[in-house]
């Protein structure tokens, strides 16, 4: 009898390192899982961020302007019809024949012309508008620079210095101005103001932000109220039958439609048949409300049925209807979990592109939208646009909107978490 | 002393005589032994059946519940006795499947009659759970949900009456009355149940049902919470199912021995303890099984 209990005891100690080798096998896949999975990321930060830090600071060239009226055309310069007509590039070009000197032959001309961003004289007639007496006399600005100036002095000196259209010449005098002190790069805060635009320079990301915030707010009205109505209903209220059944196999189905079919839907039904604005915040709005509808109603209803029993029963007990015991302690203890699933779909639709390309949300919007049925495009498919655009300028605007896109995802998940915890912790 | 053994198989019953398990299956189709009603009743019930769905739980019970007793409702696992507590204030209502049928009279009117809400029902007929179920809301907020729900106190201060005086009655008061903001879920087990007693008697019901109220809690809190229904049975009916044997012949003036279904016997407390008539309640109080 003790020498059969040895031998049991002696085949146990030996499966055991057998089993204890496993489990650390096993262990370090799941390591190596994990450090794969963080090797991605990091690798995906990287080369994002390495390509787009540069989007946040722009080249600008400093120049003395003199708003000379002849020049310009101009009269009067508190007249706004008047300014309209002001040819502000001239003041621009002068400024440069003035800084370097005679140039010979038109090419050599435009090649100097083109050191200078197209938008400068924009800037040049805001100044004017803002300050009427500036009419006249003279001042020293920064002034955009021209795209491919701005990627030149960007990768200059640098192991991949790009050229491009840069020529020798244009090099020669930015070196020229760079010596003096009279170009820079500096904090780009156009990118975060300004719309679209075809002039690398001059392209931000603000009107796609813009629109983005007015396309989620209507996803957000519509989406959580709809959904958490929807999921109560069905959790609390609704028969168990055939009919709630189908109801939550199609609930599900929907969660799993590719979103661009929810985008076919809006262009059928809401723009052909409702006449509902085109490419507008709205629209978007309504389109990406059905998307993540499900994933809202199904997240609540999760939440919903995490609620102990016990509660509910206690809250009968003491002769509370139905309603009173969903709205004073299924609601409030459910809130959590359906905020935080409100949230991750609100995530979810800040990245949709798909449908919103199918409702003309990909429309080549300048201005940054003043209200939710004006035309708008929202930041994925602004990051779609540049990055299918051929200026070599837009690779690194197309980064640094990722990245803005990407803090945007981060803040609203940390929003989801705190969220939870705070209204949690209240017990 | 003959050994207990867990019986696997509902109504099988193992006992030291073999040759008794088929005697006992005939011992459950006689009629209740005892003294099943009394006069004036508070609760009466004839002819009970419950069903969930095609299975049935309580087969023909007819049980009165004396006004201002303790009545204890005992027996093994399964044997219907918390299915027949939740029928009285209709909390099988919620139970997808669950059908009741009898006569059920609260004071002479109809449980079950359509012009009968639960709502108000349930105000009449108040509920102690098995395990403890405060709200997560603060201490106060627990005992003043159902006054305020039922509009029980207009102004706050007759509020804050209603709390202290069931506080007290649940002989909490001292311990929490310097907390009353505070969670109840952040108090002891024992305090809790007691808590759900004080949400309970906050509306003042005239019935209160209890559901093992005592089998979540530890020997100390159990002794206090049994001390309080002896209190509160000077102005409450109350009906108590549990699975000790010791805590219903301690607390209630009247016994009832539920076996798979069937109500079996209703006694004395003290007759049921001492000399219980029918085999089935002899072979449960004495251990034999269940």
């Amino acid at each position: 009898m003790t020498e059969h209990k040895a031998s049991t005891a002696e085949i146990i100690r030996a499966s055991l390192k057998r089993r204890y080798r496993a489990e650390r096998r096993f262990r370090l896949y799941g390591l190596l899982a994990v450090c794969f999975g963080l090797l991605a990321v990091l690798l995906l930060l990287t080369d994002i961020i390495g390509k787009g830090h540069g989007a946040f600071r722009q080249t600008y060239v400093q120049l003395p302007i003199h708003y000379d009226p002849e020049l310009l055309g101009i009269g009067d310069a508190t007249d706004p019809e008047t300014l309209m007509r002001g040819d502000y590039q001239a003041l621009v070009r002068q400024a440069l024949r003035a800084r370097f000197g005679e140039v010979s032959g038109r090419a050599e001309a435009r090649e100097l012309n083109a050191l200078v961003s197209d938008g400068a004289g924009y800037e040049l007639l805001a100044r004017l508008r803002a300050r009427p007496a500036l009419l006249g006399t003279s001042e020293t600005l920064w002034l955009l620079a021209d795209d491919d100036v701005d990627t030149w002095f960007k990768s200059r000196g640098g192991s991949n210095e790009f050229t491009g259209r840069v020529s020798e010449r244009q090099i020669a005098w930015v070196a020229s101005l760079a010596e003096q002190g009279e170009v820079a790069l500096r904090f780009n805060a156009n990118f975060f103001t300004r719309g679209d635009s075809r002039e690398p320079e001059e392209a931000g990301i603000g009107g796609a932000a813009k629109g983005t915030l007015l396309t989620l707010a209507i996803t957000l009205l519509l989406a959580f109220p709809i959904g958490v109505a929807a999921a109560i209903y069905l959790e609390e209220f609704a028969p168990k039958n055939r009919w709630t059944d189908f109801i939550e196999v199609n609930i599900n189905n929907l969660a799993a439609v590719p979103s661009v079919i929810f985008g076919l839907l809006g262009l059928a039904v809401f723009i052909n048949f409702f006449q509902m604005p085109r490419s507008a915040p709205v629209l978007g709005g309504v389109v990406l409300a059905l998307v993540t509808l499900p994933t809202v109603i199904i997240s609540s209803r999760a939440a919903i049925k995490s609620v102990p029993p016990s509660i509910r029963e206690a809250a009968l007990a003491v002769g509370a209807s139905k309603m009173q015991v969903v709205l004073s302690h299924v609601l409030p203890l459910a809130m959590p979990g359906m905020l935080t699933g409100a949230i991750l779909g609100m995530a979810h639709a800040l990245g949709e592109t798909a449908p919103l390309l199918m409702i003309g949300m990909v429309a080549f919007i300048v201005d940054v939208p003043g209200g939710f049925t004006e035309s708008a495009t929202v930041l994925p498919v602004q990051i779609f646009l540049w990055a299918d655009s051929p200026e070599r300028a837009f690779v690194e605007k197309t980064s640094g909107a990722i990245m803005v896109l990407l803090a945007f995802l981060t803040l609203m998940n940390a929003l989801a978490v705190v969220l939870r915890k705070r209204l949690e912790r209240r017990w | 002393m003959t050994t207990a053994v867990f019986d696997p198989v509902p109504g099988a019953v193992m006992t030291d005589a073999p040759g008794r398990i088929t005697e006992l299956a005939e011992l459950l189709t006689q009629r209740t032994v005892g003294t099943p009603f009394v006069d004036a009743p508070k609760v009466r019930t004839r002819n009970v059946n419950v069903y969930y769905g095609e299975k049935q739980a309580i087969f023909d019970v007819g049980l009165d519940i004396g006004r201002n007793q303790v009545i204890a409702m005992i027996g093994p696992s399964g044997c219907g006795k918390s299915t027949f507590l939740r029928a009285l204030n209709r909390m099988n209502d919620t139970v997808v499947g669950c059908r009741v049928t009898g006569e059920f009279l609260l004071d002479d009117e109809d449980i079950y009659a359509p012009k009968m809400d639960p709502v108000a029902l349930r105000a009449r007929v108040g509920m102690v759970f098995q395990k403890p179920n405060p709200f997560p809301k603060s201490i106060y907020d627990n005992v003043a949900y159902g006054p305020k729900l039922h509009g029980l106190a207009s102004r706050r201060i007759e509020l804050d009456e209603i709390v202290e005086s069931s506080l007290r009655k649940a002989g909490l008061w001292e311990e929490v009355k310097d907390r009353l903001v505070q969670p109840g879920t952040g108090l002891s087990g024992g305090q809790q149940q007691r808590l759900c007693i004080a949400r309970a008697i906050a509306i003042n019901p005239e019935v209160i049902l209890m559901d093992e109220p005592c089998s979540a809690l530890d020997p100390i809190a159990t002794a206090r919470v049994e001390e309080l229904i002896a209190e509160l049975a000077e102005n409450y009916t109350i009906a108590i199912v549990t699975h000790s044997m010791q805590q219903a012949a301690r607390v209630s003036h009247r016994t009832a021995y539920f076996h798979l279904g069937k109500l079996i016997e209703v006694n004395d407390t003290q007759m049921v303890f001492t000399s219980p008539q029918h085999e089935l309640t002899e072979a449960y109080i004495t251990g034999r099984f269940g």
